[in-house]
């Protein structure tokens, strides 16, 4: 409770916290919607918000409101199969690369750089035009896993190198602790922080590649995602139509949700980080 | 001394330079190796997605002349001969620069469509590297010098929502907003239609009108990258015992901020620019295709639409190259800052 209270001082934290939270409801109420997202033509077209429609209808028929609820669901979804699949390769590539050092390390490190430098989106766009039959949501999230890891690893080794160096893990190997054990249970509660943070990177990360794809047509067109929704509106020319609430709704509320998941990230990680907390709680 | 010299110079060689190129060309040989590994192995071949692509259109072959047409694309995307042999065939294409024919500008080669588009994105990619860099960098200096300052602080409340903005929606908001709303700038091209490349200054001035909501949006996102980093490392350098001293001693202010602090604090900065290049490339192709600039973003575009695998491949393989040779250069770049590399 007392850590609650302490980050809650910092704006940042709490704003990104309630944003996250309403988007999150708005995710929820998805499931309560009156419509299958999938159906075109379920409501009157090219409708202005009203009260029956709080968001205004598309040109494909469908509530914009209620478009909007699956696509920050099916968003978030993506994001946190993205995020989570790729900190199991990171946390695995940084821990064996940090601590067995050596070929393994260098080998390791390598292939972490490689992906560093050279321009992943362009392979992305490779594979995902050649599996775009079978994209859906865990596939996509898989794809983006597997090349949003890289920067994360290298963060997490730079943490192992330096917490293998410190007297405890001396103690602990003469003490005859396997090397399974000190990793997870001594070394895991100092990168869970790191991972923590890493985390809600990535998720952003994620979000934003989708749209990305979604521009170039590579992921499924029917799934309601952030991207898509955007894209559906672009390629109708909304924008020359003068229909905004088609428009701006995926864009407002990707931009909110980039924004609190960066905010969150900085305050989080700003808080673990003793010397800019000490700053900001003070002495107390 | 001369003997001195030497012995850094043999030592430079061969603990950064040596390392550094041997890193360079196994990631081109990595990065090409996956190029030609990734069509092949995930289930769906371009043949077949040719093919279906345009049965999906309506076209019908009977079977002798689709047998044929099968064989005819599996020559031009190289899918002939065992792996090996393609793999072969693929590097020696690669080292003249043959990247086959386009499918959809057929027979256009590809490398003459890239060549087409390159001019447009390495303009747009130098222009905004550099001013981004270089802006960013002075200006978030300054900010993290002067850090307690209310001007200091209302930048990097800014800094703080541009950004998470991932390239796209920045530049689909600036579009918005200064091409749609306000309609200072033309919303896509790279020039007027049908305006003819001339050496005057209408048609520069052209060029530039065109260019300016893409680089700004580059600009911007880049810039701020740059900011943030900056600021924090001055305000970490500030805190240095020496520019304590500096003060103490009655060194004028503007000679430690641009001595002192942003000299130092430059190192590392020189260092994320090979990094950042790789991701800002990435953002420059997105960019381009909001604002439809008729560079490489634009190229694939077309070609993800088109499914024109030969250009895809072109492009990434290409792209791979470019950018590494691009990151090899800077960081040989680099000991001519930074004394402590030239005398490892």
């Amino acid at each position: 409770m007392r850590v609650l209270r302490d980050i809650a001082r910092d704006y940042r934290f709490a704003l990104s916290f309630c944003v996250l939270c309403l988007l999150l409801a708005l995710a929820i109420t998805s499931f309560f919607s009156p419509y299958d997202p999938t159906f075109w033509g379920t409501v009157p077209r090219d409708l202005k918000p009203s009260w029956s429609h709080p968001l205004g209808t598309n040109s494909k028929g469908q509530d914009v409101f209620w478009q909007a609820t699956f696509a920050v669901r099916n968003s978030l979804t993506i994001a946190v199969i993205a995020g989570l699949v790729s900190r199991v390769i990171a946390v695995l590539v940084g821990m064996i690369a940090g601590y067995r050092r050596g070929f393994v390390d260098t080998a390791l490190m390598f292939l972490t750089d490689t992906f560093l430098v050279i321009p992943l989106f362009l392979i992305m766009v490779l594979l995902a035009m050649l599996v775009r039959e079978k994209m859906n949501l865990v596939t996509l999230g898989l794809l983006l896993a597997a090349f949003g890891w890289a920067w994360d690893a290298r963060v997490i080794r730079a943490q192992i190198l330096s917490l293998r160096e410190r007297d405890f893990t001396q103690t602990a190997v003469l003490s005859g602790t396997g090397t399974l054990r000190l990793v997870l249970e001594e070394y895991m509660p100092f990168a869970t922080p790191l991972v923590f943070s890493t985390l809600i990177n990535n998720m952003s990360w994620a979000i934003g590649m989708e749209m990305t794809l979604a521009i170039l047509g590579l992921v499924n067109m029917d799934i309601p995602t952030l991207g898509t929704t955007l894209q559906w509106a672009i390629s109708y020319q909304a924008m020359l139509l003068g229909y905004w609430w088609w428009l701006l709704t995926p864009v407002v509320l990707s931009v909110l949700l980039f924004v609190a998941l960066y905010w969150l990230s900085v305050s989080v990680s700003e808080y673990l980080d003793p010397r800019t907390r000490i700053q900001r709680v003070g002495a107390q | 001394m001369a003997n001195h010299d030497g012995g850094a110079a043999m030592n430079f060689v061969r603990r950064y330079l040596i390392p550094r190129l041997i890193q360079y060309f196994l990631v081109i040989f990595l990065g090409i190796t996956a190029v030609f590994f990734i069509p092949r192995l995930t289930p769906s071949d371009p043949v077949n997605r040719t093919i279906s692509q345009l049965r999906s259109m309506g076209s019908y072959l009977d079977p002798a002349s689709m047998e044929g047409f099968i064989h005819d694309l599996r020559e031009m995307y190289g899918l002939e001969g065992t792996m090996l042999e393609q793999y072969g065939d693929f590097w020696r294409r690669v080292a003249h620069g043959d990247f086959g024919v386009s499918f959809f500008q057929f027979p256009t080669p590809v490398i003459d469509l890239i060549g087409q588009s390159l001019p447009w994105t390495v303009g747009l990619l130098l222009t905004t590297t550099c001013i981004s860099w270089t802006v960013g960098n002075i200006v978030g200096g300054l900010a993290g010098y002067f850090s307690r300052k209310r001007w200091s602080r209302i930048l990097e409340a800014v800094a703080m929502v541009i950004r998470p903005l991932p390239y796209y929606i920045a530049a689909f908001a600036l579009l918005l907003l200064l091409a749609y709303v306000v309609r200072w700038f033309p919303i896509s091209g790279g020039t007027d239609i049908g305006r003819r490349a001339t050496l005057s200054w209408a048609y520069v001035k052209d060029v530039l009108r065109h260019a300016f909501l893409p680089a700004l949006s580059i600009t911007v996102l880049g810039g701020t990258v740059w900011f943030q980093t900056m600021k924090l490392i001055v305000q970490n350098v500030s805190a240095e015992s020496y520019v304590q001293y500096a003060k103490l001693g009655g060194v004028k202010e503007g000679r430690i901020v641009s001595k002192y602090v942003i000299r130092n604090a430059m190192l590392p900065q020189i260092t994320a620019v090979g990094l950042a290049l790789g991701q800002m490339f990435s953002g420059a192709l997105i960019t381009e295709i909001v604002f439809s600039y008729p560079g490489l973003g634009t190229l694939l575009y077309n070609a993800v639409v088109t499914g024109d695998y030969n250009l895809i491949m072109g492009i990434t393989t290409l792209s791979i190259i470019a950018i590494t040779t691009a990151i090899l250069l800077i960081d040989l770049l680099y000991p001519l800052f930074d004394p402590r590399v030239r005398y490892l």
